[in-house]
């Protein structure tokens, strides 16, 4: 495989594209984003082989490609956290449940909360808060968890912010699964909002049957948060992140204040995940405590990792390839987890750095090896 | 909440506690001493554990043991399953160092990798036994919970007069097995030999392989007595709750490595104080409350710890034991 990688980088993709003209840029670009809008289409034939929809047992190709974006968008906050700011956060899963849940507990007319308001205040047996009320809700309930999770553990060794982070995944499952007045336990909440839109064919736009519609919402989101999220890469706080991951204590002393900006990766990659489980609970228009497992916390963490963390493209290449596969290849459903677990060790053991690393980050590792190698030599 | 539950049962409730505890303390030694010298989170460790509970079953299958034994087949198939468990749970430990974390070591790739890797072996371990192993041979392999024959029959020993409190030969058995494999290890590492070795590791790696002591062997020999250690937890467990399960390891690998940090990571003895201790919060806490809370009760006590006293009760000190 690393034989594959040194022949792709033989071609110099990344130097060449770096003194192409910015009118050819763009222009690539503006391809490959009309190119992805008309993949539920894709009906090529040497092409569609790329389908998942092919056999009878296969899944909605729209329906994957919509989880696929979603996915990338958790990919693109968590790359923040871990590949930016070198936090290992193996609770991501926390926050994208608190956002598919906020949008289920304050927007359906299923949820307890919603019906207790409608007693206490008599209002109709419809009412519920608006779509467009929830999603500021959901994003600032995950933003807050982020900061009430991270402003005590993130003062700690990086190792302790690993497991209390995977204990706050499991305690928001759990919490969500024994609080039956609040998110209705274990049964979960049924009637999520969609976001509004015109009534076509007699039907919501956002329904449960035209994916398209919702992979075509969350893919104009991803380039969004895509383009912010390089913009904040190169600022002043992405350059405080990239000293404090390489040295915290010289960033200390060259007056980075570690913690400030490592609270703030936290919550900003919170947010994001938040973002991530609104879309994801409002396309199921159903929650249930199950569907955030820790395993899926594993996922999103592996994504980041196998792709390459601190470069933007291999986190989304992350989360396409583990999305995907699994998806592609349904009839190997039970052995799924198996080869995941033995792609994870394979890919780390082979390519520590991921398959496409950040140009810096491949650097680091560089260096990281020379000094194991000379430490080895000296002994 | 309901303080009367507690107060009436607490001698009970202190009992459950400690049982608990004391295979939270043993596993959590794993932990602990692979993270006093490597400063690395083993989380393939839980599934040490879940090898040893199926090894327990394989031994139990094999010589036919089954609850109603004889006196002379419980004790040899006690021992027996106690051997192979260690023996077991000690070579997946060193496997899992081999494949995951030494060709790392030699590239000098940062601790997240470490992490990344303990967690794919965790789950490639989870599948086998949920997986792999049920294509090939069936049940009792697959993703549902397996009964282990009681061969230890559970029975009323004595009674502490007074209280009215009945200890069985269970509870006994396994507080004092890990109470004592527990003396064994702490002598092990602060008095011989290859235990100096391994606190001058966890206490600046270089200067000790200046000194003659070759790191690899002792990040080994760490390896197999973690593992061992969770081969013992793996018995005195199933001999308890007569159960195991493909993905039984991960609960309880949480709770041991937040026994583990309770106690002070690194520490041989925090391990026993912050297991114990874990134990009776939970066993206490799930009575005044609500049982369906206990993992969160576990973690909640986690983070309390860690912010008023990060390096647990009795802090870190693999290395600073006893120079």
């Amino acid at each position: 495989m690393s034989q594959i990688l040194d022949a792709v980088r033989g071609l110099a993709l990344g130097e060449r594209w770096n003194h192409a003209p910015k009118v050819v840029r763009w222009a690539v670009m503006l391809l490959v984003i009309a190119f992805a809008f008309y993949l539920p289409y894709l009906n090529i034939l040497p092409f569609a082989y790329i389908r998942t929809d092919l056999t009878a047992s296969g899944s909605d190709w729209a329906s994957v490609l919509f989880l696929i974006v979603v996915y990338m968008i958790v990919a693109v906050g968590l790359n923040v956290v871990i590949g930016l700011a070198g936090l290992l956060d193996l609770g991501y899963v926390g926050f994208y449940a608190l956002g598919a849940y906020s949008v289920a507990i304050f927007g359906s007319t299923n949820s307890p909360v919603v019906q207790a308001l409608q007693s206490r205040f008599g209002l109709s047996e419809d009412w519920a808060v608006p779509f467009a009320v929830c999603i500021p809700i959901a994003i600032l309930v995950s933003l807050v968890a982020g900061v009430i999770l991270g402003a005590p553990t993130l003062r700690l060794r990086g190792d302790y912010l690993a497991i209390v982070t995977l204990g706050f995944g499991e305690i928001i499952r759990i919490t969500f699964r024994n609080l039956d007045g609040i998110s209705n336990g274990a049964a979960g909440i049924t009637g999520v909002p969609v976001p509004p839109g015109p009534e076509t064919d007699g039907r919501a736009f956002f329904n449960t049957i035209d994916a398209e519609r919702w992979y075509w919402l969350a893919l104009a989101i991803l380039i969004l948060l895509i383009f912010l999220a390089r913009r904040l890469e190169h600022s002043r706080v992405g350059r405080a992140w990239l000293a404090i991951r390489e040295d915290e204590d010289a960033a200390a002393v060259m007056g980075v204040a570690g913690f400030k900006f490592k609270l703030w990766a936290f919550a900003i990659g919170a947010t994001l995940g938040g973002l991530a489980g609104l879309l994801f609970g409002s396309k199921q228009q159903y929650v249930e405590p199950n569907a955030f497992m820790v395993n899926l916390s594993f996922l999103f963490v592996a994504m980041v990792v196998i792709g390459g963390s601190g470069n933007i493209f291999g986190a989304l290449l992350g989360a396409f390839l583990l999305t995907y596969l699994p998806e592609r290849f349904r009839e190997f459903v039970d052995w799924r987890p198996f080869a995941f677990g033995v792609a994870l060790v394979a890919v780390m053991i082979l390519r520590p750095q991921g398959l496409v690393p950040s140009r810096r980050r491949a650097r680091e590792f560089e260096d990281r090896r020379h000094e194991a190698e000379e430490a080895a030599a000296d002994v | 909440m309901d303080f009367d539950a507690l107060i009436s049962g607490l001698d009970r409730h202190t009992l459950d506690g400690i049982t608990r505890g004391s295979i939270y303390a043993l596993v959590a030694l794993g932990y602990t001493m692979v993270y006093g010298v490597m400063k690395l989170i083993n989380f393939a460790h839980s599934e040490v554990f879940m090898v040893g509970t199926w090894t327990v079953l394989g031994v139990y299958t094999a010589i036919g043991a089954t609850s109603g034994s004889g006196l002379a087949m419980v004790i040899g198939a006690t021992l027996l399953a106690l051997i192979a468990a260690m023996l077991a749970s000690a070579g997946t430990a060193l496997a899992v160092e081999r494949i995951a974390y030494r060709p790392l070591r030699k590239k000098g790739a940062p601790a997240l990798i470490f992490l990344i890797t303990g967690i794919g072996c965790s789950m490639v371990l989870v599948e086998v036994f949920g997986q792999v192993l049920r294509v090939f041979f069936g049940r009792p392999f697959g993703r549902v919970t397996v009964n282990i024959p009681a061969v230890l029959e559970t029975k009323t020993v004595f009674t502490i007069p007074g209280v009215d409190l009945a200890v069985s030969n269970t509870r006994i058995l396994i507080i004092v097995g890990a109470i004592v494999m527990m003396l064994a290890l702490d002598a092990f590492v602060n008095r011989s030999r290859l235990g100096r070795g391994v606190r001058a590791v966890a206490q600046d790696p270089d200067t000790a392989s200046l000194m003659g002591v070759n790191q690899e062997r002792v990040i080994m020999l760490v390896f197999v007595l973690g593992g061992a250690m969770a081969g013992v937890a793996a018995l005195l467990y199933t001999v308890q709750y007569d159960i195991t399960k493909f993905d039984i390891g991960f609960i309880i690998g949480l709770k041991a490595f937040t026994a583990a940090v309770l106690g002070g990571i690194g520490n041989l003895r925090g391990a026993l104080v912050g297991g114990l201790f874990l134990g009776i919060v939970e066993v206490y806490a799930s009575a005044v409350w609500d049982s369906s809370w206990t993992n969160v009760y576990a973690f909640v006590v986690l983070v309390v710890v860690l912010m008023f006293r990060p390096t647990g009760i009795l802090g870190e000190s693999l290395g600073k034991a006893r120079a």
